[in-house]
């Protein structure tokens, strides 16, 4: 995929600018009719998310306090990576984006909550609500395309350092909590010089987030092992695993979000002077849905709509469902592509373009068994030779 | 010669037991707090937020109800006369208003009761006489409020009350049998619509009170002079009034004319909106939230509009739970277009029920 406008069949050539606003009054149309409609059985939903979280958390605990036992061991483990994952994803994700601000308890507030992450509430709430959702799949300006740290799309120039990429994807994804709180401090550009490093902002920042990473990692490694007695090193394996198993969950659903093959990007130019309707245009063109039963929507923290939490991030996600049908109806009128697919194939639809885009332009689609021996040689040559090589050996590919 | 007094080391802070275990408990709750999770097990234990329980719900006319609240371990009683704000969640939405309460102090239960009167509109009125069921659990604040007897009970007391006015008097007849010489002036639509009705004429049958009742669709209002009419002896009672912002004004109007101001306590239920202005733009300066707000709305209402948790009340101007400090610009009273202005890093403190914007604002929220 190369960014939108690059593209030899642009697939919203077909659409007028009034097309595209009358598409945004559509969609505004839907937003409204439900925020009139949120009432007691939406506050009921999230409280009772809550409360089930709340209790399989200290369930899940308790049952770890004997973790020498096998089963209690698979049991607490098991309890304690869902609630681990409800708690990031359907509630925590959520209620940061403001879906129940309208309720008014100031214990389930965006201003208010605090979550299990290593990132705090306030530096995420930045980074994501105002940057990623505001610039979502703008190359250059949405970070949460590869996370800064790797080639996203054809028109990123390749570099032999980028071979390493599934292998980086791999272990962002283990630690993801924590590749997400670089990725908020913006960790590389911050500490690239001394005069960022010195920042008095940024060191703030930086000491909040060693602050709650300490309180995080004591709870997990620390408190609750000890608490455990001579199940102690049991216990920390558990808590390891928990979050290990979250981190990988959260990725691989994030990832199916803006990654898969046909999810479109834009460039920076393209924004400028946006219209609301563009703006909507531009979030069902760069979002993905996963395709499941009810659990799967609870456990990805209703993210599975990727399509509508892009259009209306402050809906509260229990309506995401209901809605979809009508934005599918919008993308179907006017000519566009829903993405929806199954979990395990937008995974692998998107591990293969981080794959793909790992190596040169065109690389993976031509090699066959019959001419493996001589791409391979040629990627050698590529990886091995300087600048011009690559750029010699890009030119006849491509030509 | 000057002596010196030993001078005692500074006392250490004495950590206590409790104190170190709710700090281990944070350890292991955080990122939430140990009453998060105690929350879930007891609502309305001591420690927690204070909150109720409702009991039960009892009609008293055909649009007034008493509501019976258990109050959670935290509660510390109320003197007649006072109120309580409640939170209430209306259609999934957290509400603050404030009712008087009406219980007897001596219940056996350890329950307290507010009446409450649905006003045609009222969000929270209609759902907390009609709506509510027993077993919710509702926000509660400590009862407040200065419309109480002293503690040398007058010998002789007037009541003048309207509507929902009687609530915080019925507070206080129910509580207040030393009280033995007590006029009560009381106007309500019809018969049906006197609330506490029977209890009432139970009383003054049994000449505990002597009671005049104005039906006010029949017989109209009454105003200053015909309440002095109907009790001669007027200006020799302590008075306690409670209704219509018309009435209380009247009735300040005429005690001040004979000097004796001091001798009459009232109560208002609903502010009265006097004057508007231009309105500008409200900054929340922890908040973030920037938006419009006209000249006739309150900040409180406008903020909660815009999805700004704020801090409220009695939505009338005599609470003060929504007070917060205006940084820099000005703001008119709704109730008499006083207008209020901060310079730069200033920190007025404004009642955001009964405060719009005249011009830019900056709150500190």
């Amino acid at each position: 995929m190369t960014v939108i406008q690059k593209q030899a069949e642009n697939p919203i050539a077909h659409l007028s600018a009034e097309d595209i606003e009358i598409i945004g009054k559509e969609l505004d149309t839907i937003r409204q009719e439900v925020r009139d409609s949120l009432g007691d059985d939406d506050a009921k939903y999230i409280r009772r998310v809550i409360d089930v979280q709340r209790k399989l958390e200290l369930g899940s605990r308790a049952a770890l306090l004997v973790s020498m036992f096998p089963p209690a061991w698979v049991v607490g483990t098991v309890g304690l990576s869902v609630a681990k994952i409800l708690e990031n994803m359907e509630i925590g994700h959520n209620i940061l984006h403001g879906q129940w601000d309208w309720m008014r308890d100031p214990k389930i507030h965006s201003t208010t909550w605090e979550w299990d992450m290593a990132s705090p509430a306030a530096q995420w709430k930045h980074s994501h609500n105002e940057l990623h959702h505001t610039y979502t799949n703008v190359i250059g300006k949405d970070n949460d395309l590869g996370y800064g740290i790797m080639r996203v799309d054809e028109d990123q120039k390749w570099h032999p350092l980028y071979l390493a990429q599934p292998v980086w994807n791999f272990i962002n994804a283990c630690f993801f909590e924590y590749g997400i709180a670089a990725y908020d401090l913006e960790l590389g550009k911050n500490l690239a010089t001394k005069k960022r490093r010195s920042n008095p902002e940024f060191r703030e920042a930086a000491t909040q987030v060693l602050k709650k990473i300490r309180k995080q990692a004591s709870k997990d490694y620390l408190i609750h092992p000890a608490l455990s007695g001579p199940s102690f090193l049991p216990t920390l394996a558990a808590n390891f695993t928990a979050n290990v198993v979250r981190n990988l969950w959260s990725h691989s659903v994030i990832m199916c979000g803006h990654f898969p093959e046909g999810v479109q990007t834009f460039e920076k130019k393209s924004i400028e002077g946006e219209t609301r309707g563009e703006w909507y245009l531009r979030q069902m063109l760069g979002s993905a849905n996963i395709s499941g039963s009810k659990a799967m929507h609870l456990m990805t923290g209703n993210l599975s709509h990727q399509v509508e939490h892009h259009l209306f991030p402050d809906l509260p996600s229990n309506r995401y469902a209901e809605i979809a049908p009508r934005v599918q109806d919008i993308f179907e009128r006017y000519g566009l592509t829903y993405h929806s697919a199954p979990l395990y194939k937008q995974v692998a639809s998107a591990w293969h373009k981080v794959i793909r885009l790992s190596l040169p332009n065109g690389w993976l689609a031509e090699t066959t068994p019959k001419n493996a021996p001589a791409q391979i040689v040629k990627l050698v040559r590529m990886t091995t030779g300087g600048k011009k090589v690559r750029r010699e050996l890009s030119k006849a590919a491509a030509a | 010669m000057t002596t010196t007094v030993p001078r005692r080391a500074p006392a250490r802070p004495r950590v206590s037991l409790r104190d170190r275990a709710l700090k281990l408990a944070e350890f292991v709750t955080t990122p939430l707090l140990p009453t998060d999770y105690l929350d879930l097990i007891d609502p309305l234990r001591s420690g927690a937020d204070l909150r109720g329980r409702i009991e039960a719900v009892l009609p008293e006319t055909r649009d007034a109800a008493t509501i019976v609240i258990r109050p959670g371990r935290g509660w510390k009683g109320h003197t007649p006369g006072q109120y309580i704000r409640i939170g209430i969640d209306v259609n999934g939405v957290r509400q603050w208003r404030a009712y008087s309460l009406t219980s007897h102090l001596g219940r056996t239960d350890g329950c307290i009761a507010i009446t409450v009167k649905a006003i045609p509109g009222g969000k929270v009125s209609n759902h907390l006489v009609h709506r509510t069921a027993p077993g919710t659990i509702v926000q509660l604040d400590q009862a407040v409020g200065e419309f109480t007897l002293p503690a040398e009970r007058p010998t002789r007391v007037l009541f003048v009350t309207a509507g929902s006015g009687i609530t915080p008097v019925m507070g206080m007849l129910r509580n207040h049998d030393e009280l033995t010489d007590v006029v009560l002036v009381h106007s309500a639509p019809t018969s049906d619509d006197v609330v506490f009705g029977a209890e009432l004429r139970q009383m003054a049958a049994a000449g505990r009170i002597r009671l005049v009742e104005q039906h006010t669709d029949s017989a109209g209002m009454l105003d200053a002079a015909a309440i002095a009419a109907l009790v001669p002896d007027l200006h020799e009672r302590a008075t306690w009034a409670c209704g219509p912002v018309g009435m209380l004004e009247g009735l300040e109007a005429h005690w001040a004319t004979a000097g004796l101001a001091d001798r009459l306590h009232t109560e208002r239920f609903r502010p009265t909106v006097l004057v508007t202005g231009e309105g500008g733009r409200v900054s929340f300066t922890k908040n973030g939230t920037t938006l419009e707000a006209d000249g006739a709305t309150p900040i409180l209402d406008a903020a909660e509009e815009a999805g700004v948790l704020m801090p409220s009340g009695c939505r009338m101007g005599i609470c003060f739970g929504c007070v917060l400090p205006l940084r820099e610009g000005a703001v008119r009273d709704l109730r008499n277009g006083e207008i209020t202005t901060a310079a730069p890093g200033d920190g007025v403190l404004i009642q955001t029920c009964v405060s719009a914007a005249a011009g830019a604002c900056d709150i500190d929220h």
